[in-house]
Parts: C-alpha cells; sequence; structure tokens
C-alpha cells in the first residue's frame, strides 16, 4: 500500500504531464471538429443536391469506421501515401478532429433546423448575401443552442483520445502504461488515470455549463 | 340480511401529505353483497380512502382487517396475498399497454396466482365474454374504446376471484355515451352480490343502486346513511348542500 | 492484376480469420451488455437507496473511464491481484461493462417513462415488485430503450477494435500484421473500413427488424 503510493506519488509529475497532452490533443481535435463540423452543417443545411449527397458520404464514413482503423489509415497509409510527413500527435489530431467533425455537424444541423425560418429571411430582406446571413444571424443563435450537445462530445473525444496510444502518442493513459509495466503497479496506476479523465470530463462539462449560461439569450431555452 | 358478516373493515384510516391531512381517522365496514358508495367534491379523500385500502398509498395510521383477519401490510408476502383478493377498479383504467385484452386478464393469474395457461386462459375468455368482450379479446388496450377498456379492467379483478372490489370513479375518464355500458357491468355485478366500495359522481346510479352513501369532505367522513335519506334530509349541513348541487348538475336518474 | 491476386489470396483469407475473431467478440459483449444494463437500470429506477447509489457509482466509473483503461485494467492489472483473463476474454468483459453501462442511461430512462398507472394496475392485481419490473414494466421499457441500446450495440462493433491494444488479434489487429509485413497500409485499412462499415449496416438492419417485430399498438411514436 505505502509501496504503491510512494510510486504514484514519484509518478505524478510525469502523469501531468501526459495529461498536458491529453488536454492538448482534445483541445486541437475539438476545434478543428468544431470548423469543420459548422462547415458540414451548413453545407448540408444550405448546400445543393450533390453538396449534401459529399457530406453525407463523409458523416457516414467518419462515423462508421473505427478510430483505431482510421488511425492506422492515416499515420501508416494515406499520408505517406501523399509523401506528408506528420508526427503521430498531429495524426491523431487530425483522425479526431475529423470524426468528431462528422458528430458536431449533426449536432450543428439539428440546431439550424430548429430555428425558426423568419430569421434567415428577415437577413435576407435587409439585403445580407446568404453567406452574410448564415455567418452573422444563423450560426451565433445555432452555435448557442449546439453547447449541451458539443459538451456531450467532449466527453467523448476526451475518452477517445487515450487511443492514440496505439501509435505511441506520449498521452496520459500511454504515460501511466508505461510507469505500471516498469513499477509493476498497473492498478494504482490504471486507476489514477481514469480518475484524471474523469475530473477532466467534469471540469470540461462544467466549464460548458457556465459558458452556455453567459452567453444564452433571453428566451431562448433548450 | 342483519346477519350478514363483515367482509372488511377499516378503522382509523389517516394519511397526510407534508402538512396536508388528506384522510383523517376514516372508518368503514361492508358487509357480504352490500355497495357503499363514497360521495363528495373532488379532492375530498375518495380516491386516497380506497387506495389506501389496498395500500397503493401508504396509510400513516389506520388498521385493516379483511374476514376478520388484520392486514399487516408490512409484510410483503401478506401483502401481495391480500391484494390479490381485493380487485381495484381505477378512473383511468391501467390496464398494461404492451398486452392484449386477454393476455391483460390472464397475466395475473398465471405469473401471481400461478395457474396453468390453459387454465388462465379459459377463466379469462369467459370472463372478458361475462362484460361483452368476447369478440375483443386480441386487441391491444390502444385499439379499445374508453368503456371498452374499463370493462376489461374489470374482468382482469373479476379474474382474480376478489372478495372485495374498489371502484375509484370507474366512469369518470369516459365520455358520456359509453357510461352506460361500464354502469351496467357493475350492475350486473350488484345482482350477483359482489361486495363493493365505490366512489363516483353519478349520484342518481348511487341513489338506486347503493346500500350506504358515504359523504366525504376535506377528508372526513361527515356523515353515512341510505340514499333516500342522505339524498332528501341528510343530517349534515354540508352534505345537503352537496347532494342538492350534485342532482342539479347530473340529474337523478342515470 | 498481381494485386488483386494478392489481396484474394494473401489478404482476404487473414482478414476473415480477424473477422471471426471481431464476431466471437461482439457477440457475448453485446448480449451480455445489454442484460448487465438492464439489470442496472432496473436498480437505478427500482432499487433501495444503498443500491441505487451503488448503481450509480458503477455508472460513473463505466462510462467516465476511457475504454482503453478499461481493458488495460483487466488484463493487465488483474494478474496483480492474481487473477489472470485471456486476451479474448478480458475484451468481453471490458466490453460489457463499459457498454452495460451506457445501456443501464437508456433502460432508466425507459422505466422512468412508463406510467405510472402501470405499476398500480400491477401492485393493484398483487404483483411482487420484482413480478411488476419483469412482467409489466420491463417489456414496456424495452420496447423504449431499443433504439438507444441499438446504438449502443453498433458503437460496440466500432469499440470491438480496441480489443486489438490487449494483444486479442481480431480484425483490426489481423489487418496491423498484414500490413506490417507488406506495407500496403492504405489498401488493406480501406478493406478493413468497409467491413466495419459493412457490420454496421448490417447491425442496424437486424435491429431495425427487431423494433419492428416488437412493435405494438399504441407503442409506434417510440420508434427511432
Amino acid at each position: 500500500m505505502i509501496e504503491s503510493l510512494t510510486v504514484l506519488y514519484g509518478a505524478l509529475p510525469y502523469l501531468f504531464r501526459g495529461t498536458l497532452v491529453t488536454i492538448a490533443l482534445v483541445a486541437g481535435a475539438m476545434g478543428l471538429g468544431l470548423v469543420v463540423g459548422v462547415n458540414l452543417a451548413v453545407g448540408q443545411v444550405y448546400g445543393n443536391r450533390w453538396l449534401r449527397k459529399a457530406i453525407g458520404i463523409y458523416i457516414w464514413f467518419f462515423r462508421g469506421v473505427p478510430l483505431l482503423v482510421l488511425l492506422f489509415l492515416f499515420y501508416f497509409g494515406l499520408f505517406s501515401l501523399l509523401g506528408i510527413n506528420l508526427s503521430a500527435f498531429t495524426v491523431a489530431i487530425i483522425v479526431l478532429g475529423l470524426i468528431t467533425a462528422a458528430y458536431q455537424s449533426q449536432i450543428f444541423r439539428g440546431a439550424i433546423l430548429s430555428l425558426p425560418e423568419g430569421q434567415l429571411k428577415a437577413a435576407r430582406a435587409l439585403g445580407m448575401s446568404d453567406r452574410k446571413a448564415i455567418v452573422l444571424i444563423i450560426l451565433p443563435q445555432a452555435l448557442r443552442l449546439s453547447i449541451p450537445g458539443w459538451s456531450n462530445e467532449y466527453s467523448i473525444v476526451l475518452k477517445d483520445s487515450a487511443v492514440a496510444y496505439a501509435l505511441g502518442v506520449m498521452e496520459m493513459m500511454a504515460r501511466a502504461h508505461f510507469v505500471a509495466s516498469r513499477t509493476y503497479e498497473h492498478l494504482p496506476l490504471y486507476f489514477s488515470a481514469g480518475l484524471i479523465f474523469l475530473i477532466l470530463t467534469y471540469l470540461g462539462t462544467k466549464g460548458l455549463r457556465v459558458l452556455e449560461e453567459k452567453v444564452r439569450i433571453p428566451g431562448y431555452s433548450r | 340480511m342483519a346477519h350478514r358478516k363483515t367482509i372488511l373493515r377499516i378503522e382509523d384510516m389517516t394519511k397526510r401529505y407534508g402538512s396536508k391531512t388528506v384522510l383523517k381517522n376514516a372508518s368503514l365496514s361492508l358487509k357480504e353483497g352490500e355497495l357503499k358508495i363514497l360521495i363528495g367534491p373532488s379532492g375530498g379523500g375518495k380516491s386516497t380512502l380506497l387506495q389506501c385500502v389496498n395500500f397503493l398509498v401508504k396509510p400513516d395510521k389506520g388498521r385493516i382487517w379483511l374476514d376478520g383477519e388484520e392486514i399487516i401490510h408490512s409484510r410483503k408476502k401478506e401483502l401481495y396475498a391480500y391484494r390479490q383478493k381485493v380487485g381495484m377498479i381505477f378512473q383511468d383504467f391501467n390496464l398494461f399497454d404492451h398486452l392484449t385484452a386477454l393476455q391483460n386478464v390472464q397475466i395475473a393469474l398465471v405469473k401471481v396466482k400461478k395457474k396453468t395457461k390453459e387454465q388462465a386462459r379459459t377463466r379469462a375468455i369467459n370472463e372478458l365474454e361475462r362484460v361483452g368482450l368476447g369478440d375483443h379479446i386480441k386487441k391491444y388496450p390502444a385499439q379499445l374504446s374508453g368503456g371498452q377498456k374499463q370493462r376489461v379492467s374489470i374482468a382482469r379483478a373479476l379474474a382474480m376471484d376478489p372478495k372485495v372490489m374498489l371502484l375509484d370513479e370507474p366512469t369518470s375518464a369516459l365520455d358520456p355515451e359509453l357510461i352506460s355500458e361500464v354502469l351496467d357491468v357493475i350492475i350486473n355485478l350488484r345482482l350477483h352480490g359482489m361486495t363493493m366500495i365505490m366512489s363516483t359522481h353519478q349520484i342518481g346510479f348511487a341513489s338506486e343502486l347503493a346500500d350506504e352513501l358515504v359523504f366525504l369532505e376535506d377528508g372526513n367522513i361527515l356523515e353515512t346513511g341510505p340514499p333516500k335519506k342522505m339524498l332528501s334530509d341528510a343530517d349534515c349541513e354540508r352534505t345537503r348542500e352537496f347532494c342538492s348541487k350534485i342532482t342539479e348538475l347530473y340529474g337523478n336518474s342515470f | 492484376m498481381e494485386e488483386l491476386l494478392f489481396i484474394r489470396f494473401e489478404v482476404l483469407p487473414a482478414l476473415l480469420k480477424g473477422l471471426v475473431v471481431s464476431i466471437k467478440l461482439i457477440v457475448p459483449s453485446a448480449f451480455f451488455g445489454l442484460f448487465i444494463g438492464i439489470i442496472i437500470g432496473a436498480l437505478r429506477v427500482y432499487g433501495s437507496t444503498i443500491l441505487k447509489k451503488a448503481a450509480d457509482t458503477y455508472v460513473l466509473i463505466f462510462r467516465g473511464f476511457p475504454l482503453v483503461v478499461q481493458l488495460f485494467i483487466w488484463y493487465f492489472g488483474l494478474p496483480h491481484i492474481g487473477i489472470y483473463l485471456s486476451p479474448m476474454v478480458a475484451s468481453i468483459v471490458g466490453f460489457s461493462l463499459c457498454s452495460s453501462a451506457y445501456h443501464s442511461e437508456y433502460v432508466r430512462g425507459a422505466f422512468l417513462s412508463v406510467k405510472t398507472g402501470q405499476t398500480m394496475g400491477a401492485k393493484a392485481l398483487g404483483f411482487s415488485k420484482l413480478q411488476m419490473i419483469r412482467f409489466i414494466t420491463l417489456p414496456q421499457a424495452f420496447r423504449r430503450a431499443l433504439p438507444g441500446c441499438g446504438n449502443e450495440i453498433i458503437y460496440l462493433i466500432k469499440y470491438s477494435s480496441l480489443a486489438y491494444m490487449i494483444t486479442c488479434i481480431e480484425l483490426t489487429g489481423q489487418g496491423k500484421i498484414i500490413a506490417s509485413e507488406t506495407f500496403k497500409y492504405t489498401e488493406i485499412f480501406m478493406i478493413i473500413g468497409a467491413i466495419y462499415l459493412l457490420l454496421t449496416t448490417i447491425a442496424s438492419w437486424i435491429l431495425h427488424r427487431v423494433e419492428n417485430s416488437l412493435l405494438l399498438p399504441g407503442f409506434e411514436h417510440y420508434k427511432a
């Protein structure tokens, strides 16, 4: 017991550096997912038939193929085939980001569709281009409505980020395993890693709830 | 008639929700074959009293005897056995939505009374035919009218061979034109000597059939008496007021 | 041409072997996951205060810990307290418990959506609590939980690839092995991706069939 605690205590700084890597992975992936996801959603709602079809295929693919398979496909396959040399960390962010983009797009799409039709009409009536109307009028409202769904997606991406270990990214889980296999204190280390994930989930969703309150428009409720 | 034995005895039943007392020291007894009808304004405690009788609502105080035996509701087995002997009809039917009419009647026979499927089936069909639903046994609750649903629920209760039936406003969720088909079934039960307590606003029906009317207001049993007396010259001022108002509203006949 | 022959005679047989292992992982995990999920879901609704708390904690941990962490605990962690699980068994245990936590969420919601009249009706007929759950509320709740639980099973199919990380050589693992031997990563992982897409498509078709076969009058609006 004492021994385990000593090992754990010694490993903490190392784990915390891993936690930072995990946070960077998740932040990068969620950011990429936000940018790509918003575009997918707008394309799916306002785009022409072909664009909608193409986006549909994108979503079907990235939601249907397992994360691990996509990580291998992109890291060992596609990128090297194209002659692009990216670090495992970068590839992990891209893959996690492209997957969550597919899921996030459905959250945004739902939010856009839930807005009253009059919003877009009024913006057009003021002489705004569709593009301007979407950026200035539709998205600010839709993104606010998307926060709860986004928060859910955050907790999923956070947990999925541990799979990046398969590419050798030294995020928190990888480090916990690394220390465990040298000290033979597997259970305490895995539980600590699990707890850190729980805490990160808690902090993230709590933060997003605060954000949701902060940007709430009077009269809007979900 | 005076020597009929008492089937159900309720003493000092009290139920509070927070600081509000919805039932105060209600006592009641029921002889074999007797029909007592609870009347009184909505929220007066009729429904609570009926639900306390089979412990669907746990009374804070009070004792119950069935056939001279006291029911201790904290003993689970005793409670379940007791409830099998007390049939309950709800205002909104509470048929099991995932089962056909036949299965609704059958299920407690098989799973609770441990009868064989065959016995249960025969019995269930008999009961459904008795309430005039022989042609509808394969239908789900969603496919039945309100009156039909209530008749299934009566068949379901009867199949358990209850010693007493509790009917909690069995017709108030029904469209007016469907009320009589359910009342007919209840009249039939009465003629066959079923012991019943029923709450209702059908005052005409109550006065024709009940042995006694029980007037409840604000959780108190204010007065009990034969229908004629209760409706024409009740002792209690509030009873008279209520009865004249309700007679006006629902008419004297049914 | 040579490429095609290679894929036909070298890659596909190996992947097929992996696919069989994947299915051997997925089917029992889906079954146990749903079974345990129903029990946990029922405890969270009908259990005593202590049981409710325990079940809630169970869900917090099995939903909150990443699946990889859970798999590592079962496979690398348990031997330290004297329990040795094969990669296959550790994977099935990990998948079942994790997905049971998610199933229990849908089941819990579905139990809570059963109208109180249904439980009143059952109690009035003398059903015990267990009989009431088994014969009245569960059949109704299950129908309502099915779309959510079906989604969870689709997730399970995809997450079954993580068994690779505790050395259980299923479809993804087989792919990784032949890809490292032949350096045909792109082709092989595209094929594997297609197989997973096929699996999830078949699974959702089956789940729809099950949903439809359980459909009853009065329950239509719960259809996904």
